[in-house]
C-alpha cells in the first residue's frame, strides 16, 4: 500500500490521526495532515483505510497493490 | 444476504458502500441518489467552490474509478417514493421497485425553505451543486446579498461572499447568532469576527416578506417593519430530514428515522447520516447530526453492524467551519449544554476556547483560531465521560 496525502485539500479534522496515528500526523499551526510513513507495514492498512474514508476533505489517497 | 438497497447517494451511503465491500460482502449493493451525479462532497460548497477557488469536478467524493470498482447497481437521478418494510420493498419515482434484504436509509436533509418562496428569482437554498452554481454566479462586487440564518452555513458563505467583495447582511431571529447551538460567548465571538469583516448582522430579525419588482427581487421586508434591500437572498434557516418516502412504512419518524444504538430503525432497517435520529449511548441522548464526519462514521458503523457485528454507535461528534482565516471546530455534543465555559477568549487576536458541561460531566469542546493539535486532548477527556472539575482543572493543569 502506498499513501498520498493532499495539503490543499485537508481540513485539518485530524480524524486520521486519531485511527492511525503511526502513519499521519498533524502540523501544529495550522493542524494541516503530515503523513509520517507513506508505506505503511501491512498491520496499519486497516486503520489507514478506514482514515481514507472518514477523512471529511477526502485528502487521503491510497494505491493498493 | 442477496441485496442491500442504500437509499441516498451522498457521503453516509457511499460511506456504507464501500465499507460493506471492505469487510467482504460480495453480493448485490443497490445505491439509489435523487441527484444525477456521482456523489460528491458538501462542505466545499459554501467556500472553496462558491468563491471559485475550486471547480465541481474536485468534488468528487471518489475518482470514477474507485466507484466502478465497488461494484455498484447504481440508481442515480432517481427518487425513492416509498416503502414496504413487510414486503421489504422499496418504490421509486420511476415506478420501479426494488426487493431488498437489508436497507440503509441515507436520504439526508434538504434546506427548509421559507413560505411561498418556491421558485422565486433571486432567493436561494444551499444543499446541492446546482444551488451552490446558481448563487455563485450572482456574487459580484458591489452586489447585496442578505443571508436568512446566521448558522454555519450562512455564516461561512457571508465570510466568502465578503471576500468577493460582495455586500452582506446577515438576518438572525434570536438575540445572539448560534447561541443556541454552541453558546452565546461563541455566538458572539463570531459575531465580532462577521463585524470585523463588513458584514452588516441584525439580529431579532424576522422576514415577514420578499419584496419584489418588476418580476426581480427587491429585498426583505423584516417584522419591525424594516426593509432590507438587496439582490439575492440566501434562505439559511436549517434544513428538513428527507423522510416523507418512509409514510407508512412503520418506520419511526420523529426529527428524523428514529434508530436505537446499533442505529438500526426495525430489523435489517439502519439509518445512516443526516437523516438518522440515534441513541448514542456515550452521550446517553438522542441525536440527529449533519456534519460530515458523523456521515461516514455511521455508514462504517452501520455496515459493521448489517454483517452482523452488533457494535452500538457511540461516536464523539466533531464538526469545523471555515469563516475569513479563522477554523472552529468541535467536538462532542454541544447543543444541549448547561454551561458554556469560556477558558480562554482573545477577541483581537480572534481565539476562542470554549467547554461544555452537561450535568456533571464534560460534554463538548470549541475552539476557534486554535491549534487543532489542542483539541485532541479535550477529545480524549470526553471520549473518557470526563467528570466536569476533572477536566477542568486537568486541562488547566
Amino acid at each position: 500500500m502506498k499513501v498520498g496525502v493532499d495539503a490543499d485539500k485537508c481540513v485539518a479534522a485530524g480524524q486520521c490521526v486519531l485511527l492511525a496515528p503511526e502513519v499521519f500526523d498533524q502540523r501544529e499551526e495550522d493542524g494541516v495532515v503530515v503523513l509520517l510513513d507513506e508505506t505503511p507495514e501491512p498491520a496499519l492498512h486497516d486503520a489507514v483505510r478506514e482514515s481514507a474514508m472518514v477523512c471529511p476533505a477526502t485528502a487521503i489517497r491510497l494505491a493498493e497493490s | 444476504m442477496n441485496r442491500i438497497v442504500i437509499v441516498g447517494a451522498s457521503a453516509g451511503g457511499l460511506a456504507t458502500a464501500e465499507a460493506l465491500r471492505r469487510q467482504g460482502y460480495g453480493s448485490t449493493i443497490t445505491l439509489v441518489g435523487d441527484e444525477p451525479r456521482l456523489p460528491y462532497d458538501r462542505p466545499p460548497l459554501s467556500k472553496q467552490l462558491l468563491c471559485g477557488q475550486w471547480t465541481p469536478d474536485r468534488l468528487a467524493l471518489r475518482p470514477d474509478a474507485n466507484i466502478d470498482a465497488l461494484g455498484l447497481e447504481l440508481r442515480l437521478g432517481v427518487r425513492a417514493t416509498g416503502l414496504d418494510t413487510a414486503r421489504q420493498v422499496v418504490t421509486l419515482a420511476d415506478d420501479t421497485s426494488l426487493d431488498y434484504d437489508a436497507l440503509v436509509v441515507a436520504t439526508g436533509v434538504r434546506a427548509r425553505r421559507l413560505p411561498d418562496t418556491e421558485g422565486v428569482a433571486g432567493v436561494h437554498s444551499l444543499r446541492t451543486l446546482p444551488d451552490a452554481l446558481a448563487l455563485k454566479e450572482r456574487l459580484r462586487p458591489g452586489r447585496h446579498l442578505v443571508i436568512v440564518g446566521a448558522g454555519f452555513v450562512g455564516a461561512e458563505v457571508a465570510a466568502t461572499a465578503r471576500a468577493l467583495g460582495v455586500r452582506v447582511t446577515l438576518l438572525e431571529s434570536g438575540p445572539v447568532p448560534l447561541a443556541l447551538a454552541v453558546g452565546v460567548e461563541a455566538g458572539r465571538f463570531m459575531t465580532r469576527l462577521h463585524h470585523e469583516h463588513g458584514v452588516t448582522i441584525h439580529t431579532g430579525a424576522a422576514v415577514t416578506e420578499i419584496l419584489r419588482t418588476g418580476g426581480g427581487l427587491a429585498g426583505v421586508r423584516l417584522a419591525d417593519g424594516t426593509v432590507v434591500l438587496a439582490d439575492d437572498v440566501l434562505v439559511a434557516i436549517g434544513s428538513v430530514p428527507n423522510t416523507e418516502w418512509l409514510a407508512g412504512s412503520n418506520l419511526t419518524v420523529h426529527n428524523g428515522l428514529l434508530c436505537d444504538e446499533y442505529s438500526a430503525a426495525a430489523p435489517g432497517v439502519y439509518g445512516v447520516g443526516d437523516v438518522a435520529c440515534w441513541r448514542n449511548t456515550l452521550f446517553h441522548t438522542w441525536m440527529r447530526i449533519e456534519h460530515r464526519t458523523n456521515a461516514a462514521e455511521q455508514g462504517m458503523a452501520v455496515a459493521r453492524n448489517l454483517l452482523g457485528q452488533q457494535r452500538p454507535f457511540a461516536p464523539v461528534p466533531y464538526f469545523w467551519s471555515d469563516q475569513y482565516d479563522t477554523k472552529f471546530q468541535a467536538y462532542g455534543h454541544l447543543h444541549d449544554h448547561d454551561e458554556a465555559l469560556v477558558l480562554d477568549a482573545d477577541l483581537p487576536g480572534r481565539q476562542l476556547l470554549v467547554a461544555y458541561r452537561k450535568d456533571d460531566r464534560l460534554v463538548g469542546v470549541l475552539a476557534a483560531g486554535k491549534s487543532p493539535k489542542l483539541l485532541r486532548a479535550w477529545r480524549a477527556l470526553i471520549a473518557a465521560a470526563t467528570p466536569w472539575t476533572t477536566a477542568i482543572t486537568t486541562t488547566a493543569a
